[in-house]
């Protein structure tokens, strides 16, 4: 599959795969052998039936193997780009054991992007009409399939957005060159013309609590994210010129700072910019950087390159565009100039110990080797924590103590009639856990209204 | 989308409008905001619920126009729709009966206290409500506030009203009249909240500041409207915008507000000349 040089895509906010042509997309699913007991997938959270789709694509036939997918996925333009299919349904698949596994999330992708451009928009089917009315809150993945799933069972549903726009973190986290918008926007209409009503500007907890939302609606999924950002709580991260990578990440995507002044968010971006942590959002912020404007970038990391958290495709990208990696450094300090704008990180370098909890070795800091890393931006990535507005303003419901809502293996919460899922049940994950949690509430809340 | 149902020149720069929101007024207690976005490409800019009305549905807001998006948001008229409304956001403010409350409004914050005077003259307080800004002009809401305070105290820079002189010299005549007082509430410019809580704090007299941060999401997302308070960092969006005046980091404050000057400078430019040629 094809990619964009890297002079070219630094310049602009365009994808960087190019995506299959028709000929590489059917020899690619003619690889899969259609094993009799598939694991890939098992290694797929909403177990789309991959030896399916494979077949008819592999025919040509495309319209149904696209129809294939969406029995069990309704973002199949958006898992295709953004799983980390090289560690779910990739990762199982049994030609990888000796070759390369079949590159479904790819073959997911051209299935999706080739319905668009022929713009055979699947008819929206649903099932016959019920009364019951549901309330979705939150519009990132877990919320749109939760409300997909059940519209198709009839059910009247009604989803609940505080931002203005839909989406989540499709929309405000995940750049552009990565997951176009048109892309999210065209998945988001799929979604309505099934007949789900999505109310933006809408801030559950403070406009309406969830009791108000039990008196109008049978029931009530809370799919609102893992949106507060995690600082690091050192000197000087409250100076100007350090942001939380939702605060950058939000004025780029959502807001569209890359088109100020037409576009009337600001953004302010320095020449050296460093971003702290190793995850796909560290690795995110630091290509978007790249694109406006500046001349150094780099990851701060207090592991290795192996530990990262990030895809290795997102590493390897960055890597490839020019970010310097600078691994077993951990921040402590920014000083500011006479202005109050950042102007330098004292780091200290840090070297692996014994390993920890999470299985990876512990990095722990070496005595007396403190350096100054000179920025003008600081991004910080260092993870989010689920939302806690609507636990804070929903006594009875119950959370962990880092904030994740606790639910049972239905989606249920400790409240009757209220069911969650994606982050903020379990905290920064994936978007196809989120998708996954949002279809087992769906079957929990039609199971519930059916007895 | 939120209609405007009237709109109101105050003074040369503020503007007044209510606005049909039914859902925002159901919901509104004194002390907390909304997001404007007034057309797409806008910003998400926060501004006060001067005032709301759950049975007519409507919301009142008070603005001054100081950039781009607070001048798009004017150059709508009656009748015309905003792109966006959402609130409302942040804790209202604190309500019991406290006994006798100032309550300093400054500039465009004169606007801000109403619905905060107004509630505390419910719940029982003696309320003296200073209000004060450059001129006469920028004096707004005089006469509501007067009907709703037990006394009213008017101070401009220029004399052109009331004393001559800041809202501070006021708040410091009445401590210094011996007068017994158990709240003390600003909002107001940076410079102007930081000299009042300069006033009450060796006195240990509890007051509370509006903070007016920078802010993007307004719903805890992204950390831009962050202030230390008491050492620690708060986001005034969702724990705020009211903190304890004593604590807050004014230095900090200030310097935060300030970081995309030449940039909005740039943006309202580009309005200007939009708006000029459209
Ligand atoms: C920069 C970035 C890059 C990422 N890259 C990847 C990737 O490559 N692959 C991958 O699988 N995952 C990735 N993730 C993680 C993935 O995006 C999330 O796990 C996923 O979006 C979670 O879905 P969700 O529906 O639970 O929550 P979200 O997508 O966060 O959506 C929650 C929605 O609820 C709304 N909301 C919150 N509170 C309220 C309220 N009180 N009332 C109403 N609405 C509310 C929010 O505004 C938001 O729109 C990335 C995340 C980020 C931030
Ligand atoms: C909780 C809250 C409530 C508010 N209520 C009101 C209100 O009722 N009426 C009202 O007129 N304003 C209010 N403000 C301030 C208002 O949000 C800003 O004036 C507005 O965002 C400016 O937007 P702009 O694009 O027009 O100007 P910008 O281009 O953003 O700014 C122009 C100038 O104003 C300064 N500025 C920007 N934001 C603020 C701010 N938050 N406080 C002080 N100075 C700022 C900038 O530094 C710059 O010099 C409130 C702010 C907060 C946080
Ligand atoms: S949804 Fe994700 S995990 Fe499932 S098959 Fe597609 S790419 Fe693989
Ligand atoms: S495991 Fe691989 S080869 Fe087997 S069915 Fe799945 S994709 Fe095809
Ligand atoms: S404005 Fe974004 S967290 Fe407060």
């Amino acid at each position: 599959m094809g990619e964009r040089s890297v002079v070219e895509r630094i310049t602009d906010f365009q994808e960087v795969p190019l995506g299959y042509t028709l000929e590489e997309a059917i020899s690619e699913a003619k690889r899969c052998i259609q094993c009799k007991n598939p694991q890939c997938v098992k290694g797929c959270p909403v177990e789309i039936d991959i030896p399916g789709f494979l077949k008819y694509l592999a025919l040509g036939n495309f319209e149904s193997a696209i129809k294939k997918i969406k029995e069990t996925n309704s973002l199949p333009a958006v898992c295709g780009r953004v799983c980390p299919q090289e560690e779910q349904c990739e990762l199982k698949c049994v030609l990888g054991v000796k070759g390369e596994p079949v590159g479904i999330g790819n073959l997911e992708r051209f299935l999706a992007d080739w319905e668009r451009a022929e713009n055979r928009k699947q008819k929206a089917e649903s099932g016959e009409k019920k009364k019951d009315k549901i309330a979705v809150v939150g519009s990132g993945p877990a919320g749109l399939t939760c409300a997909g799933d059940l519209a198709r069972l009839g059910y009247q549903i009604t989803v609940f957005e505080s931002l203005h726009v839909t989406g989540g973190v499709l929309t405000y986290g995940i750049p552009e060159f990565r997951l176009p918008k048109k892309i999210v926007e065209m998945e988001i209409d799929y979604i309505k013309s099934l007949g789900v009503e999505i109310k933006t500007d809408m801030l559950i907890g403070n406009v309406y609590t969830i009791e108000e939302l039990l008196k109008e609606y049978k029931a009530v999924f809370i799919g609102s994210g893992a949106g507060l950002p995690k600082f690091m709580d050192i000197p000087g991260e409250n100076f100007d010129g350090v942001y939380s990578a939702n605060e950058y990440l939000f004025r780029v995507n959502m807001m569209k700072a890359w088109k100020f002044p037409e576009y009337l968010t600001p953004i302010k971006i320095g020449k050296k910019v460093a971003v702290v942590g190793g995850g796909n959002v560290a690795m995110d912020a630091a290509r978007v950087s790249l694109r406006l404007g500046a001349e150094e970038v780099c990851i701060i990391y207090r592991r290795t390159k192996n530990e990262m958290p990030a895809r290795k495709e997102e590493v390897h990208r960055a890597e490839e565009e020019g970010i310097i990696f600078k691994n077993l450094t951990l921040p402590i300090a920014y000083h500011a100039d006479e202005k109050g704008w950042v102007k330098d990180a004292k780091c200290i370098q840090m070297e692996l110990g014994e390993p920890d909890s999470s299985g990876r070795r512990r990095p722990v800091p070496i005595e007396g080797s403190n350096f100054k890393i000179p920025v003008e931006t600081v991004i910080v990535a260092i993870g989010n924590s689920p939302n806690p507005l609507i636990p804070h303003r929903t006594p009875n419901l119950k959370t962990e103590r880092w904030g994740g809502v606790i639910i049972t293996n239905e989606g249920a919460t400790s409240i009757s009639g209220v069911f969650a899922g994606g982050d903020i049940v379990r905290g920064a994950a994936t978007v196809i856990s989120a998708m996954g949690d949002g279809k087992r509430a769906a079957k929990a809340i039609h199971k519930m209204l059916s007895a | 989308m939120p209609k405007i149902l009237s709109k109101e020149k105050l003074s040369e720069n503020i503007s007044k409008i209510v606005v049909e929101a039914p859902h925002v007024a159901k919901a509104t207690k004194p002390g907390q905001f909304i997001v404007v976005v007034p057309t797409e490409n806008a910003e998400r800019i926060p501004l006060t619920i001067a005032d709301f009305d759950k049975k007519q549905g409507t919301i009142t807001i008070i603005f001054q126009i100081v950039g781009a998006t607070t001048r798009i948001l004017n150059s709508l008229k009656e009748g015309d729709n905003i792109a966006h409304i959402l609130g409302p956001l942040g804790v209202p403010s604190h309500m019991e009966k406290f006994g006798t409350v100032v309550v300093i409004g400054g500039g465009v914050g004169i606007a801000e206290i109403y619905p905060v005077v107004k509630s505390l003259k419910e719940t029982g307080n003696e309320v003296i409500t200073i209000i004060g800004a450059r001129c006469k002009e920028l004096l707004i809401y005089e006469s509501e506030l007067r009907t709703q305070s037990a006394e009213l105290k008017t101070t401009t820079d220029d004399g052109s009203s009331g004393r001559k002189g800041f809202v501070s010299d006021e708040l410091k005549d009445i401590i210094n009249s011996g007068k017994k007082i158990d709240r003390v509430i600003v909002v107001g410019p940076v410079p102007m909240m930081r000299v009042c809580c300069d006033v009450t704090k060796p006195l240990a007299i509890k007051t509370m500041v509006s903070l007016n941060t920078l802010m993007l999401d307004a719903t805890g997302m992204c950390g831009i409207c962050r202030v230390t308070v008491g050492g620690e960092t708060k986001f005034a969006c969702v724990e705020g915008p009211e903190f304890d005046g004593h604590q807050v980091d004014f230095g900090e404050l200030a310097s935060r507000l300030s970081a995309y000057k030449n940039k909005e400078k740039e943006a309202d430019n580009h309005v200007c000349r939009l708006l000029k040629n459209g």
